[in-house]
């Protein structure tokens, strides 16, 4: 029961980092209609400038003030250069040049810090277990990273449905020209809505420093997960996205720690570690799969 | 410069036919890609002994033609006919993976071509598969995890947790490391390859309550478990083995404080004690200003291996037997000490068990114990040469 526990927690964590990366993508896809691959790049970035900062100054807290509008300011630059141009094309040209921009960010980063993968180390202040409950100890920096997930989206709620920019945010995603005539410069208003996305990606980037090996291409891995997560959560809304990244994030790490036993109990064969590998690995396609049945356009459409 | 020029001169004329044309060796290897650091050290090793010598190998001028598979089978493959259409080359080296030599190596080999392999030697090559055209100058790829087996059951670990990526160089380290160890399998269990988050299997390895972990992680999956693994507070509790793939100078540079401790299976170490082990790691560090690598040292061992049977041969490579001879002999110092070749053309080495080491603020291994001594691949058996 405590393992179940565990895993739920790791579940939730794994989601809220999908959330954070699927939370800019998702704006990005509903708002500009752009289809966005490079969004891992930022990602990448953020993780990199994160691990840099962090380890000169030794302090983490820096890492994260330098990393965030590192991104933001990367995506922007990006947005004004390169997808400006992209909004009226079809699909097809915005994935080919934003697939461009990954193989330009990873052979970037390549050139500026090297092969080598980077070294980042998870601060002091939270390098240690906290007892949640008796017999389960969780690592503090973990559970940071659900706090801050958590913050973000109660934020981003905050700013679509208080705030005058996220009413023009929403507004621009259902009709950009009437809004644009209002008197609205929907232009920047892509601009910041851009940069605001790509900063989201940042902070996963840099809080999943710790975590994972800060390598080129480390964008791509997540990038795929974050795209399940949108599509079951429905293009364009916030409130999908979180969903989604929670339920992907609990499906694939609940299959990865369950299954393997489940199948030793139906088949005693050796193989069984081996059919739960593959199973475990297209739970959340499955689950995609099942949910586009159910709903087509996902959980939470935004224009429904 | 100079004294150089003289002795090349004396060389022309002492052999005026066969010294004015340089042997041609092509490297296929990875050079770009996240792996690209290990193709770096094996033709930086490999271009150490040549340097060493002022562009020759035992005495004969060679010229090293090297080219980037991209990690690509297809890649690998198309560089190799290259090689052997277009330059006519006859020794060709270098491949870094399982999946890249399988393409490659099969078809060169049934020409008159010689392949010395500097990294990647999967058992098809090395049992059935075997072909005289064929050397393994590093290891059999199970090797590395044998010798962490054989080692894990001395200490008297009962019960053993194993994580592997799900592929098929996966379950064949798997296969290795349980070919020597004599205990329990607590779980075994097939990760997705190229995972980065490995919560879930360090909360269930936890719960299976093991003696010892052995995992085959190889590249960034490998830094990703130690660092979580070690941020889950396990490490002081259940002690980690792997083979030596996780733990090169570059990638525990990555990795940090949390690989302190761990013990891994090599063939070769920076410690080892002998006269060109020494030689090459002062010599490495001061050209290229790095430790070396376990792929730096089979890089530099397969240089100094040619350069050995072209000395024998005089760089005539016509009568490609007596080449094939002279490799098979080797007769060169390895960085390792001891080294010979079996029969199926792969070596007979000691292996060791190193520990991850903090030194001069950064992080290495040192040699703990040999555990094998003239150790024989599990397949030369079934090679019929």
């Amino acid at each position: 029961m405590l393992l179940f526990f565990e895993q739920c927690l790791n579940g939730l964590q794994l989601g809220i980092m999908l959330f954070l990366m699927s939370a800019g993508l998702t704006l990005v896809f509903g708002i500009m209609r752009v289809i966005n691959l490079a969004h891992g790049s930022f990602y990448m970035i953020g993780a990199y400038v994160g691990a840099t900062v962090a380890s000169s100054t030794g302090s983490f807290l820096l890492g994260i003030v330098a990393a965030l509008p590192a991104a933001a300011c990367t995506g922007m630059l990006v947005e004004w250069i390169v997808l400006r141009r992209l909004y009226n094309r079809d699909h097809l040209d915005q994935v080919l040049a934003t697939f461009g921009l990954i193989m330009f960010f990873n052979e970037l980063t390549r050139i500026i810090w090297g092969r080598q993968p980077l070294f980042m180390d998870v601060p002091p202040w939270l390098n240690h277990g906290v007892d949640l409950l008796p017999g389960l100890t969780y690592p503090a920096y973990r559970l940071a990273v659900i706090f801050v997930g958590l913050s973000v989206a109660l934020f981003l709620w905050l700013l679509f449905s208080k705030t005058r920019l996220g009413m023009q945010i929403r507004a621009g995603a259902v009709n950009r020209e009437i809004v644009a005539a209002l008197g609205v410069n929907i232009t920047l208003l892509n601009t910041l809505v851009f940069g605001l996305g790509t900063l989201l990606a940042g902070l996963a980037g840099v809080m999943a420093g710790p975590i994972l090996a800060v390598e080129s291409g480390m964008g791509e891995s997540i990038l795929i997960l974050t795209f399940v997560v949108i599509v079951i959560g429905g293009i364009g809304s916030i409130r999908g996205a979180l969903a989604g990244a929670i339920l992907v994030g609990m499906v694939d790490t609940l299959g990865r720690a369950f299954l393997p036993t489940l199948f030793h109990i139906f088949f005693h064969s050796t193989n069984a570690d081996a059919v739960a590998a593959s199973l475990s690995s297209m739970g959340i396609y499955i689950l995609m799969a099942v949910i586009l049945v159910w709903k087509p356009r996902g959980l939470f459409p935004a224009h429904s | 410069m100079k004294k150089y020029c003289t002795i090349l001169l004396a060389c022309l004329l002492a052999t005026p036919v066969l010294a004015a044309e340089p042997v041609k060796i092509g490297m296929v290897t990875t050079l770009s890609t996240k792996a690209g650091y290990l193709g770096e050290d094996i033709r930086d090793g490999f271009q150490l002994a040549i340097d060493q010598e002022a562009g020759k190998l035992g005495g004969v001028a060679v010229d090293l033609m090297v080219e980037d598979d991209g990690r690509k089978p297809e890649k690998g493959k198309q560089i190799a006919e290259r090689f052997i259409k277009k330059d006519k080359v006859q020794i060709l080296t270098g491949i870094v993976f399982s999946n890249v030599a399988m393409a490659v190596v099969p078809k060169v080999v049934r020409q008159d071509v010689v392949y010395l392999s500097t990294n990647a030697a999967p058992s098809k090559l090395a049992g059935k598969g075997c072909n005289s055209n064929y050397f393994s100058v590093s290891y059999q790829n199970d090797n590395l995890d044998e010798v962490v087996g054989k080692y894990v059951s001395e200490v008297g670990h009962k019960s053993v947790y194993l994580l592997a990526p799900n592929y098929p160089a996966g379950k064949d380290h798997l296969a290795g490391f349980k070919r020597f160890y004599n205990g329990n399998i607590a779980g075994e269990v097939y990760t997705k390859l190229g995972q980065s988050d490995y919560a879930a299997e360090i909360a269930t390895l936890r719960a299976a309550k093991p003696e010892a972990v052995f995992f085959f992680l190889p590249g960034g999956m490998g830094i990703n478990f130690l660092k979580q693994y070690s941020q889950a507070g396990l490490s002081k509790d259940i002690p980690v083995y792997g083979p030596a793939f996780s733990f090169d100078e570059r990638i525990l540079k990555a990795v940090g404080p949390a690989a302190l401790g761990v013990k891994n299976g090599s063939q070769w170490a920076h410690d080892l004690d002998n006269p060109a082990n020494k030689q090459f790691v002062q010599a490495y560090q001061k050209a290229y200003g790095r430790m070396p690598t376990l792929y730096a040292s089979q890089g530099y061992d397969t240089a100094r291996l040619i350069g050995s049977a072209l000395k024998a041969v005089s760089g005539d490579l016509t009568n490609l037997e007596a080449f094939k001879a002279a490799v098979k002999n080797a007769d060169f110092e390895s960085v390792r000490g001891n080294f010979s070749f079996g029969t199926n053309q792969h070596p007979v080495q000691d292996l060791y068990i190193r520990e991850v080491i903090s030194k001069d603020g950064g992080f290495t291994n040192k040699t703990v114990q040999k555990v094998f001594s003239n150790h024989v691949d599990a397949y030369a058996s079934e090679c019929k040469m």
